[in-house]
């Protein structure tokens, strides 16, 4: 019995699945509890992506609620569509000019952090580099030959590959580096990776808004699992000592 | 078997303890699933305050909105009209609104914040159809000496121009009156009274 | 008054005679171990999706167009709605975690042999039932696994010949896996196979109760009636319909309270387990709920990798394993059917594997290792080295049977103690 368990205990570690992507991701090191960082992504959202991406699952009333925003600041600085507060967020792009401009309608983000999860979009957003032969001159290291131009392109500047010359197999290759940028954005690259940290923070919320209050309510039920155990087993074991 | 006796005192408080912890449990458990049942965001979203603009409402004209998938009426109501609610209210079922159909500020013969305008919820206290507004003199062939007023179609109930209800009629209640507030002049907020908050 | 009112329902529907047959004063061995608490605690994880299900159900749309928004609706506009869908989706994972663990115990102790060959086939029967229900459920949520999950298996059925094409489009109810599909899976998922598998459950302890609990020496407890000493019977008191036929050895508990509070004590740890993963880990990092499936379902994109949820891999693993379509079809219910064959497969007579022969212990232990490196394999994205793994797995996955089924006539076994040990 033992052995069986110890067999299957060395078997788990095999049996985490390979995630499926083949570019290093790096880590995004986001906090839910950060408000000003949930608030700052929140505003990168609107301004930057909502010409385009919707996220018809999310209303604004909850998101400025849990973000800690008053309803009539959010609604001025981050609600431009004529929606109410107790709306979802949508934008007014036509499904079928989204067809022709982009070949697929640009998807809903709501949840693509659940999809993606947040360490691939904190990478996505942040492996654009110039390719003239695409059609909006840009293309990406994560999501190769993605139809979606680089929006941040003003904050970080026109992002570029660098390679290096290296010896692999005795042969000079040009080894991919890494990405720099032009300069001609606004921000440094530390501000501009705060930024899009900032972005994915706010999109992992907006993907599941009740994770800070579901964990908080866990504590507690874990708490009373434990006292109800130790009841259980007490009484359990004081009528078993009628056996044996 | 065993040796020790069994203590009697122990067994009952432990089982005691346990079912007390237990119940506390089943309660908390049960605590979603009645939760769940609440108004939803949707609904409440569904169910929200809502902005009438009456600026360009004319003396004597009546607007519908809706509120709570309820018919809203707003009429702007003539110096005459308000003159002849005092007329007939030998024949109002509830003439002072002692009926709860109403907030308190519109325990009144106008029936509303300001007299000139009535806010009413469109719905017959019968059996819930929308009434008809009878005006110009369209509403004497129900009432006589009475020229303006609210006639339901369905079963015949007649209201007057204060929403309130006549008598020998098969509905029961004055017209309901909505809780709502004036944001200005021009803009009257359905759902709050004034200084209510949600 | 009140003892009247008993006494009065009692005399019209044998209420408190029922509960004393079956929950109160039915002789259970002492030495039920942790493997036997997991019957008691799939009928608690059946209730609990039973009642999940209901409420998801309040506010669950079931047709194409609405059922992925609704399913974030329950998520984000219905109070405790996420609680709600959490505990549906962590049931069903910790019911099949469950029932895997209780259909090993069966194994391990032989208590699919005779007299309890029946329950053995019912409880088949159940997981059969609880596989169609999983999968239908995992249909509803309308997102890309869902859709494409149910694409893959349902095309299965093309590979039967003659009626397999029109077989699928009748499944489907449309040309392709459709609203009509999702409406027809909902009717299914919410009704019929609940009831389906609340009467199997009856049924599965009726049997269990006629013939008795097994116990980890796989001794019998009941003896014939006159064969003990007064000394040797059980001082506990027992229903008379059990000791009217039998004279029960004094190595057994009443089932109140004994049972009930060992099997609380169960609950409470599995309690913990399950909070862990609702509260903390929901997703189970993509094997409870799959990440492809927070995407609304899209018949013209394919996901990368379609996998079905992690209780059915190792199946899949193993239709993917033979090169042809049909051939994989039938050995992926052939494995299926090699388990419900099990009492007849081992022609053995020693029940538990504590008096088996050390061969018969390790076909246990490798068949369990086999069984979940071949969810391993089906589960993850194919690789060459898998492809052959998989063969080699799914061989030695019907190896246990052939194996058992050639020593187990003339095992060489150790004798079976007369009284029940630890």
């Amino acid at each position: 019995m033992r052995k069986l368990i110890l067999l299957v205990c060395l078997l788990v570690p095999g049996l985490a699945s390979a995630a499926g992507s083949n570019f290093p991701l790096d880590r995004a090191d986001y906090d839910l509890t950060d408000k000003a960082s949930l608030q700052s992504g929140a505003q990168t959202f609107m301004n930057y992506c909502l010409g385009c991406h919707q996220m018809q699952y999310q209303r604004y009333q909850r998101t400025f609620k849990d973000l800690g925003i008053p309803d009539a600041i959010g609604e001025e600085y981050l609600q431009f569509t004529g929606d109410k507060v107790f709306d979802h967020i949508r934008n007014a792009m036509p499904v079928d000019s989204a067809k022709t401009w982009f070949g697929a309608p640009p998807p809903d983000l709501t949840l693509v952090a659940r999809v993606r999860g947040a360490d691939w979009l904190y990478t996505y957003l942040r492996t654009f580099y110039e390719d003239p032969s695409k059609p909006f001159g840009v293309n990406n290291k994560v999501f190769p030959d993605v139809g979606m131009p680089h929006v941040l392109q003003e904050l970080q500047g026109l992002p570029r590959e660098t390679t290096e010359e290296q010896l692999v197999d005795g042969e000079k290759v040009q080894r991919y580096v890494g990405i720099k940028t032009d300069g001609s954005g606004l921000l440094s690259e530390s501000e501009y990776d705060k930024v899009v940290l900032d972005l994915v923070n706010f999109l992992v919320y907006t993907g599941e808004p009740v994770i800070l209050e579901r964990e908080a309510l866990g504590k507690k039920v874990l708490f009373f699992i434990l006292v109800l155990f130790i009841f259980v087993l007490l009484l359990k074991k004081e009528y078993w000592r009628d056996v044996h | 078997m065993s040796n020790t006796p069994v203590d009697n005192s122990r067994r009952r408080f432990l089982t005691v303890a346990t079912s007390v912890v237990g119940g506390v449990g089943v309660v908390g458990a049960a605590v979603p699933f009645i939760a769940s049942w609440n108004p939803s965001e949707r609904a409440k979203a569904a169910g929200a305050d809502v902005e009438v603009d009456i600026s360009k409402l004319e003396p004597g004209q009546m607007m519908r909105v809706e509120w709570r998938s309820k018919p809203v009426w707003i009429v702007r109501r003539t110096k005459a009209i308000l003159d002849a609610l005092a007329g007939h209210e030998d024949q109002l079922r509830d003439p002072n609104s002692d009926e709860d159909q109403q907030p308190t500020f519109a325990k009144n013969r106008y029936r509303s914040l300001k007299e000139e305008y009535l806010v009413l919820v469109g719905v017959c206290t019968h059996l819930g159809c929308s009434p008809q507004h009878m005006k110009d003199g369209q509403f004497e062939e129900f009432v006589e000496g009475v020229p303006d007023g609210f006639f339901c179609p369905c079963h015949g109930s007649k209201f007057d121009m204060a929403g309130r209800v006549f008598q020998s009629v098969p509905a029961p209640l004055n017209l309901a009156v909505p809780p709502y507030h004036y944001m200005d002049d021009n803009r009257i907020l359905l759902g709050k009274e004034e200084g209510e908050v949600a | 008054m009140f003892k009247n009112l008993l006494d009065w329902i009692e005399y019209r529907i044998p209420m408190m005679r029922v509960a004393n047959m079956h929950a109160i004063q039915y002789p259970a061995p002492k030495n039920m171990n942790f493997w036997y608490v997991f019957g008691f605690l799939a009928t608690i994880v059946l209730v609990n999706q039973i009642v999940t299900g209901i409420w998801l159900t309040m506010n669950f749309v079931p047709s194409a167009e609405g059922a992925f928004a609704s399913v974030e609706y329950i998520m984000r506009d219905v109070e405790y709605g996420w609680l709600l869908r959490y505990m549906h989706s962590t049931g069903a994972s910790a019911f099949f975690v469950v029932v895997y663990l209780h259909m090993f115990r069966g194994m391990i102790y032989g208590s699919y042999q005779k007299p309890r060959e029946l329950l053995w086939l019912f409880g088949m029967f159940i997981y059969l039932a609880l596989m169609a229900e999983a999968f239908m459920g995992y249909v509803l949520p309308w997102g890309q696994m869902s859709y494409w999950g149910a694409q893959v298996i349902v095309s299965l059925f093309s590979a039967i010949p003659v009626i397999g094409p029109g077989l699928v489009e009748w499944i489907q109810g449309d040309f392709v896996i459709s609203g009509a599909t999702l409406n027809r899976f909902f009717a299914l998922h919410v009704i019929a196979l609940p009831l389906v598998i609340v009467i199997l459950v009856f049924l599965h302890i009726v049997a269990l109760h006629e013939v008795g609990s097994n116990n980890p020496d796989g001794i019998e407890v009941k003896r014939p009636k006159g064969s003990l000493k007064e000394e040797e019977k059980t001082k506990f008191e027992m229903h008379e319909y059990y000791t009217k036929k039998y004279d029960i050895i004094d190595d057994v508990v009443p089932f109140f309270p004994h049972i009930v509070l060992k099997d609380l004590v169960a609950f409470s740890v599995f309690l913990a387990f399950f909070s862990y993963v609702l509260f903390f880990n929901p997703e189970m990092w993509g094997k409870f709920l799959e990440h492809p499936n927070f995407e609304i379902a899209n018949p013209l994109k394919t996901p990368e990798h379609i996998f079905p949820v992690w209780y059915f891999t190792p199946f899949y693993a193993i239709l993917k394993a033979v090169p042809n379509k049909l051939l994989g079809v039938i050995a992926m219910f052939a494995a299926i059917a090699a388990l419900a064959l099990l009492p007849w497969l081992d022609r053995g007579k020693v029940r538990s594997w504590r008096y088996r022969s050390g061969l018969h212990k390790w076909n246990l232990i490798v068949f369990a290792i086999v069984f979940i490196f071949l969810g391993y394999l089906g589960g993850t994205p194919q690789a060459n080295w898998k492809i052959i793994a998989s063969q080699i797995l799914t061989v030695m996955y019907f190896g246990f049977f052939g194996l058992l089924w050639l020593y187990s006539k003339n095992e060489s076994t150790k004798p079976l103690p007369a009284r029940i040990t630890k």
